[in-house]
């Protein structure tokens, strides 16, 4: 028998104490039992798609087990996400959701799902929103496109991806904080939307990071949503630098269908965060534009309690439009 | 260059373009099985590869799965992918007639061409050629779906009432589900099944192939003409035509590359565009539809150009120019590549060795095409029809339920399908119900951008009549439905002043 040397003993050692203090890991040798399937209710390549992606190789070094990310796309999401409570709830059957989506979707037209009806298990990111104009553009700053706006009432157009979605949610809280009123142009997801801005068709679009990130050196992000700045888009200053209280994006978890155990549901929570700890899944993720969060399921309700409360206003306004 | 020609001249990267090729053209020639999923499938095996071999396999893929929708379009009416539509028009009246072998190898030779077309435009003038993506806005593609839609009288082959009524009834099925526009929840009877609308290719399924099997079980036809005997693949006779039909060979491919590079256009406009095009050009318009040799080279060479048309905004400007090339875009942010106009610059190796791989994988789809080809043709028809028809009909059964792994879709494909083939014995054909379904979405969705960018600057006439690219598509669309009057006439007034 090989004998261990120090190093080698040293690491088995740290791995050892490390399984044993996160009771997931000791669980997770009965679950998952096989792979798991991971389904995304959106077009491959998009960002649900991605992250996706950049969760599975993490999720499989953790559990052993492989996952398949599996694509039904549909109704901006709502066709899969109608469709969650019919799969086998033993936690193989995982599926992608997003916030603002499955809040809007049902408050403003039956989509065959309540939001209540949606079991998330965690949140691992969100999308900060994002203000951004073509390179050429007249516009220089936010105070510019503002102004603009205020001046000629409705001339200033913001593509983003669909109606009653985050970016349309997005630019009705934009409208309503800085009192401006503006036209939305809605496009079929996200990218439509920015080729629109490269082509000079629509003047701005209430995207996300992501989308500044990817267009590089063609557009200038001229506000993100978020905390700090955003590492992948040093020179775009925040909402709140700019003295709007506006933090927010598409907050993307996973969600089990009902009745799937509550340990089970524990343990994926746990698994999920364990990824999101790890460095090399947080650099793709920053790298990207994409802020890593943890909402683990204790803190799920009050988390979309408090979106709710967020969305409140502007989703009267879209209703009452 | 060099460098990047030999890299991706490495045994390795070779055999992943040879075996992608064969792969992408079985898959594309099983009805249901898309160009798209073939990519999407394989994605995950290319993260272990370095950049350049993971593009070669993706794109080979990419490229023998366009190419291998035409076998089913000839040989059982059935565009095994959207882009093979217009294949299906001449291909099957041609393997009806016993020509489905010529059929086969000229769809090789076509498919080969305009691949090599498309993928040199993005070898040596993709950036310059990736802005036309971005002078495509809300109107431009309003029009162009005018323009598709005008095509109809094209298809209507003679029945242009029929014709249109066909069209509305696509128009109407493309308005099923919620609106990307508007958010609006349309005809779905408080379904949530109809929500995501009617998807694309079981519909093509339906509409096209399940009246074929109807009919083959129905009638005592041998369902294609059989080969006679020692004829080979007939390439000397596929050649001789190609060279004959070199102008539409060379217009058809660059049509392709140029709709390849629109994003929301895609194979199947650019099949359609080519098509009536040659139609419109051709000294024998009353060929079409009835197995007209040219009406398959258009098709073919301008989808298959797509491909190497599709890469240039999408790794020019990030834009995905067709849906395949979405997923290869996020393949490329998992492997860490930043597209964009630096991208030719400061990965050069990368991108030149994947044009490099394009080029070789079309070259080798003329001799895996030709075998697979020869192959479908002899199975397809000396296949007893008591075997046939049942096997296609598990073949599709399976397809339409392995596009989102849905029941609903076998459902609808099913009916659809029965709706079709009633349709079918009073004279509507399928083609303009799926130009209706595939255009009614980019119409729908030009239109009321179009109209609120118009209205929010406060010019919505000029908005829609007043950009260079639009009056152009305008033009083209008047040219397309007024020339056919135009000529009749002219052959009238010839024939009245000749001699008795």
């Amino acid at each position: 028998m090989k004998t261990l040397n120090r190093r080698q003993f040293g690491q088995t050692l740290i791995a050892t104490g490390a399984a044993a203090s996160m009771p997931g890991i000791v669980r997770a040798q009965s679950f998952p039992s096989r792979a798991i399937n991971y389904i995304i209710p959106f077009n491959p390549g998009g960002e649900s798609d991605v992250t996706a992606r950049f969760q599975q190789p993490f999720f499989e070094q953790i559990t052993g087990q492989s996952v398949v990310i599996q694509s039904k796309p549909g109704a901006g999401g709502a066709t899969a996400w109608a469709q969650l409570n019919g799969f086998e709830p033993d936690g193989h059957t995982i599926m992608n959701t997003i916030v603002p989506h499955t809040v809007l979707q049902p408050a403003m037209k039956d989509v065959g799902y309540q939001t209540a009806d949606i079991n998330n298990v965690f949140f691992f990111h969100y999308t900060p929103d994002a203000v951004v104009v073509n390179v050429d553009s007249p516009y220089q700053t936010l105070q510019d496109l503002i102004d603009d706006a205020k001046a000629n009432p409705g001339s200033v157009t913001f593509g983003g991806s669909g109606t009653n979605t985050a970016n349309h949610l997005a630019s009705e809280i934009f409208a309503d904080m800085t009192d401006t009123i503006t036209t939305y142009i809605p496009f079929k997801g996200s990218a439509p939307a920015m080729t629109a801005v490269l082509g000079g068709q629509i003047a701005a679009a209430m995207s996300y990071t992501t989308q500044g990130v990817k267009a590089g050196e063609q557009v200038r992000t001229l506000a993100v949503a978020t905390e700090e700045r955003v590492a992948a888009l040093p020179d775009a200053p925040t909402f709140k630098e700019l003295g709007f209280d506006h933090v927010g994006g598409a907050y993307r978890g996973v969600a089990v269908p009902a009745g799937t155990p509550t340990e089970i549901q524990q343990n994926l929570s746990d698994i999920l965060q364990q990824i999101n700890a790890n460095p090399e899944f947080q650099a793709q993720m920053t790298a990207a534009g994409y802020e890593v969060i943890d909402v683990p399921l204790g803190d799920i309700p009050a988390f979309i309690e408090e979106r709710k409360t967020a969305y409140g206003p502007a989703i009267d306004r879209l209703k009452s439009a | 260059m060099l460098e990047a020609l030999l890299s991706a001249a490495t045994p390795f990267n070779l055999m992943l373009a040879l075996i992608g090729v064969v792969l992408g053209t079985i898959i594309g020639a099983l009805p249901g099985l898309s160009a798209t999923m073939a990519v999407a499938v394989l994605v995950p095996f290319t993260f272990t590869m370095d950049p350049a071999s993971g593009l070669i396999a993706l794109g080979a893929v990419y490229t023998g799965a366009i190419y291998g929708g035409a076998y089913a379009a000839i040989l059982v009416n059935t565009p095994g992918t959207p882009a093979a539509i217009a294949t299906a028009l001449d291909g099957f009246p041609m393997a009806k007639r016993g020509d489905g072998d010529l059929a086969v190898t000229i769809s090789c030779f076509a498919s080969a061409f305009g691949g090599l077309v498309g993928a040199l435009a993005l070898l040596i003038v993709a950036p310059p050629l990736a802005t036309i993506a971005l002078k495509f806005g809300p109107v431009e593609y309003f029009w162009l779906a005018i323009f598709g839609l005008s095509l109809i009288a094209v298809l209507s082959k003679g029945a242009t009432l029929k014709g249109l009524i066909g069209g509305f009834l696509g128009l109407g099925l493309s308005t099923i589900g919620s609106a990307v526009v508007g958010g609006d929840v349309r005809y779905t009877f408080g379904n949530p099944v109809l929500l995501g609308g009617i998807h694309i290719i079981p519909a093509l399924i339906g509409l096209y192939c399940v009246p074929v099997l109807l009919n083959m079980v129905a009638t005592q036809d041998p369902h294609i003409e059989r080969a006679a005997t020692g004829r080979g693949t007939r390439v000397g006779e596929a050649l001789t035509l190609m060279w004959r039909s070199k102008f539409n060979l060379v217009r058809s491919s660059v049509v392709g590359t140029v709709v390849g590079i629109l994003p929301a256009a895609g194979g199947a406009v650019a099949g359609l565009v080519a098509y009536s095009e040659a139609r419109r050009t051709s000294k024998h318009k009353d060929q079409f539809g009835k197995g007209a040799v040219d009406g398959v080279i258009a098709s073919e060479s301008a989808n298959s150009a797509t491909v190497g048309g599709g890469f240039v905004p999408t790794l020019v400007l990030g834009i995905p120019g067709t849906p395949p090339d979405a997923i290869i875009l996020g393949a490329l942010m998992v492997q860490g590549i930043r597209v964009g106009p630096q991208l030719f610059v400061e990965q050069a190796s990368t991108v030149y060795t994947f044009i490099f791989g394009l080029l070789f994988a079309t070259v080798l789809m003329i001799p895996v095409g030709l075998l697979i080809g020869r192959t479908a043709f002899r199975a397809i028809s000396s296949i007893p029809k008591a075997v046939l028809a049942p096997s296609i009909g598990v073949l599709i059964m399976i397809g339409a339920f392995a596009v989102e792994q849905n029941p609903t879709h076998v459902v609808m494909m099913v009916a659809l399908g029965a709706f079709a083939w009633i349709l079918l014995k009073f004279g509507f054909e399928a083609s303009p119900i799926v130009l209706g379904l595939i255009l009614g979405p980019i119409a729908e969705q030009g239109f009321v951008q179009g109209y609120l960018i118009g209205n929010a600057g406060g010019n919505i006439w000029g908005e829609f009549f007043g950009r260079p690219i639009s009056l152009a598509i305008i033009a083209f669309t008047l040219l397309t439905l007024l020339w056919p009057l135009w000529s009749d006439r002219k052959t009238r007034m010839r024939l009245k002043g000749a001699p008795e």
